[in-house]
């Protein structure tokens, strides 16, 4: 199973509350997938010439302070890091690729979650009201948001292995499904120099757009062509910096719904995730068709 | 009357409460409030009663239903009716795939739209959808009706045994051993009938019927690429 959540807010009135409504729509999809979940919360972009990172460690007793210290000095400047359990969200005034290679020489164990201007993930083993009540979600505001609660039949389970996963700058992915040839299209893309932290077959599809993204295509023309070379069942739901898109594969088994008000637009795997938004009796609700290609903002 | 506030009371509850309906109860009448897409509503019902369900259901609404009628207003997640006996299963929005699934008698009405595999191995139901269906609908379809007054999706009726499926607009695709058949007064009667039953208005000349080649029912080597 898996269960699947989105939200994007057209009405600015209700950004204070979108952790409180992503929390609750989540925590509906529990029965789909108890193993782990995750949120990506698009909130305060950082400011201009600063590039927001989440990262994240297995130490609990890891020293956040020294690390932003280190980063400072040899990479740019860090604005105060804001820990929250077992990740950290800092700015730095340095571009991501030079500090991934910098984090990969000097902490191998740190990993990046995500990374852009405004996006955050967090993401952890364990029911999603756990999960959300240990990341502080509900008091989060923001623009928009996704969810992912997992039930794995594919790889291990652990927070690397979690959803959403990062597919670029401000971009996620979460996932409904199974792929099934991800270990060809792995090698296929490691070929291309795209490094996997898993073998999860998620963080394929995700390394697969992000190639797309980093080879010039725009994301409609990365998910049209995803529709052809990914094998399997899926309903993917993608996080941007100011939207999100939504696809399906042609069987389209993995379940969707979409509604839309005149203050929101969601997506869930079930209706009643979305029937803990206000005014959702009276929204536009419908099916995502079979491979048709759905985007909010400019995404 | 007998209302129920799912906000309330379990939908457990609300299911034992309706299969301890004794023959000949006089509680008959229902509303359902509150059902807020939650799954399994109304399902194993096998008396005479009338329900009226306020707002969204999820999976498997009025599933295995006999005798009851349900009326839900508002739209109804996967397997709407999925196995009903007899009765009626009335949803006046739009239902996701599956509806009517292998059912074995009774009607099944949509006034929306119905998803994919609409009426999947359907063994005698009768299902009316107002709007459209979705692809792999009527699949290996063994008896009963599919009328569609909108349009149906691709793979429609494949491997379909003897069901009768009357489309208004238009055909995706047909799937295997599938074909247009002629359309005679007694199936514009029969198709007449069923709106009527439904409660649908449409113009039926403009209706084709589809059902089953009967090439596939007996092994030929020239059919092993329809298999």
């Amino acid at each position: 199973m898996c269960g699947i959540v989105g939200l994007f807010l057209k009405n600015p009135d209700y950004q204070a509350d979108l952790g409180r409504y992503i929390t609750s729509m989540l925590g509906e999809m529990s029965e789909r997938g108890p193993d782990s979940s995750g949120i990506a919360l698009y909130r305060q972009p950082s400011p201009e010439g600063y590039i927001k990172i989440t990262l994240q460690t297995a130490d609990p007793a890891f020293d956040w302070q020294t690390l932003s210290a280190e980063i400072a000095t040899a990479m740019g400047d860090v604005l105060e890091p804001r820990q929250v359990s077992s990740h950290c969200v800092i700015a730095v005034a340095a571009k991501p690729g030079d500090i991934r290679t910098w984090l990969s020489e000097n902490y191998p164990d740190i990993r990046i979650v995500s990374f852009g201007l405004a996006i955050e993930i967090f993401k952890d083993v364990g029911l999603p009201d756990d999960v959300t009540a240990r990341f502080g979600i509900a008091a989060l505001e923001g623009t928009h948001a996704l969810g992912h609660t997992r039930m794995a039949t594919e790889s291990a389970v652990t927070t690397e292995h979690s959803h959403p996963f990062s597919t670029g700058e401000d971009l996620c992915l979460v996932h409904n499904g199974s792929l099934s040839n991800h270990n060809q299209l792995r090698r296929w893309l490691r070929h291309r120099g795209m490094e996997f932290q898993t073998d999860n077959d998620t963080e394929v599809a995700a390394n697969y757009l992000a190639h797309r993204l980093g080879t010039g295509a725009s994301l409609r023309e990365a998910l049209e062509a995803s529709l052809v070379d990914l094998d399997g069942f899926f309903t993917f739901a993608i996080g941007t910096r100011d939207g999100f898109a939504v696809v399906r594969d042609a069987i389209s088994c993995k379940p969707a719904v979409m509604a839309e008000t005149d203050d929101w637009v969601a997506m869930a795997s079930e209706y009643r995730s979305i029937a803990q938004l206000p005014g959702a009796k009276t929204a536009t609700i419908w099916e995502p068709q079979p491979e048709v290609i759905y985007t909010w903002g400019s995404a | 009357m007998s209302a129920v506030d799912l906000a309330e009371i379990s939908v457990r509850e609300l299911n034992q409460r309706l299969h301890d309906l004794a023959p000949g109860a006089n509680e008959t009448e229902w509303t359902i409030s509150n059902p807020r897409g939650r799954h399994a509503i109304a399902v194993g019902l096998d008396a005479p009663a009338n329900l009226h369900i306020d707002g969204h259901v999820g999976y498997y609404c009025g599933g295995m239903n006999k005798q009851a009628s349900i009326q839900i207003d508002g739209n109804a997640g996967q397997g709407l009716a999925e196995n009903i006996m007899s009765g009626t299963v009335h949803c006046t929005g739009n239902a996701s795939q599956s509806a009517g699934a292998s059912g074995h008698g009774g009607l099944v009405v949509v006034e929306g739209d119905a998803s994919s595999r609409c009426g999947i191995s359907m063994k005698g139901v009768d299902i009316v959808v107002g709007g459209s269906i979705g692809h792999f609908s009527a699949f290996m379809a063994q008896a009963g009706h599919l009328v569609v007054c909108g349009d149906a999706g691709d793979g429609l009726g494949d491997s379909i045994y003897e069901a009768f499926i009357y489309v208004g607009g238009n055909v995706g695709s047909l799937g295997a051993d599938c074909i247009e058949k002629e359309m005679t007064d007694a199936h514009r009667q029969t198709l007449a009938e069923l709106l009527a039953k439904a409660g649908i208005e449409d113009d039926i000349t403009r209706f084709r019927r589809f059902g089953s080649a009967r090439e596939l029912y007996n092994f030929n080597i020239d059919n092993a690429g329809n298999y």
